[in-house]
């Protein structure tokens, strides 16, 4: 199922884009291996997905954990962690 | 009275707080956040998930609110560009007594910190950016609220 995936910071910059909308294959089961799988996307990706300690992750606006579940998520963030007040 | 706002225009700390006031509380707590200007920093630019700030913001009022008997909140973050000396954000509230009020502010500014989706973008005079980094300390001071009862909570113990 076409998921949109939002990405936020350096993690935006490093991909080139705000956003895209994919299907992930059906092995793709959690944030870690959606981000692996998404890596192999462009040399931007790959950059912006070098190093998973530095990343964050929300499904559908809720914070998770990078093994977190992707199944029957909308939306998938991947961020930097965040720095606000 | 709780008010959560995510702008770009400058707010009026002095007009909020007498919002609180008003209130009655007789104890209003307010934290300001000001844009530092050292090591000639320009702009501080400020990217968020507008959906999830929001969220995230009325549910740490909904958990202060939980915490402590609060007769007000108000939490304004500012977004985009922001010029060193502009305030950033704006935490106060109003309870009857002064523990409540000052132990909600200080959570709700921790919670800020590590949980609201914002990301902080440094541009200096001489043209170089970089996004802030995340501090641990920051993680620390927010994980100290789920490991202690409040200092009010302390003290109603002890007295």
């Amino acid at each position: 199922m076409a998921v949109e995936i939002l990405y936020f910071a350096w993690v935006r910059e490093q991909v080139g884009v705000p956003s895209e909308t994919i299907e992930p294959p059906t092995d793709v089961r959690d944030v870690a291996g959606l981000i692996a799988w998404l890596s192999t996307r462009s040399p931007g990706h790959a950059a912006a997905f070098a190093d998973t300690g530095r990343l964050r992750a929300a499904i559908d606006q809720a914070f998770v954990p990078l093994d977190a579940p992707i199944a029957g998520a909308r939306e998938i963030a991947i961020f930097p962690p965040v720095t606000g007040g | 009275m709780t008010t959560v706002r995510v702008q770009h225009a400058p707010f009026d700390v002095g007009a909020e707080l007498a919002l609180l006031d008003r209130l009655g509380g007789g104890a209003v707590a307010s934290f300001t956040g000001i844009v530092r200007g050292q090591g000639g920093l320009v702009e501080l630019f400020l990217e968020h998930h507008p959906v999830m700030t929001a969220a995230a913001l009325q549910r740490f009022v909904d958990e202060a609110e939980a915490r402590w008997p609060l007769v007000g909140a108000t939490v304004i973050h500012r977004c985009g560009a922001l010029a060193p000396g502009e305030a950033i954000v704006l935490v106060a509230t109003a309870s009857l007594h002064r523990a409540a009020a000052l132990d909600a502010c200080a959570y709700l500014i921790d919670r800020l910190k590590v949980a609201a989706p914002f990301w902080k973008r440094e541009r200096f005079a001489d043209g170089t950016e970089r996004w802030v980094e995340a501090r641990v300390e920051d993680d620390r001071a927010a994980a100290s609220w789920q490991d202690q009862p409040s200092r009010a909570e302390t003290r109603a113990v002890q007295r």
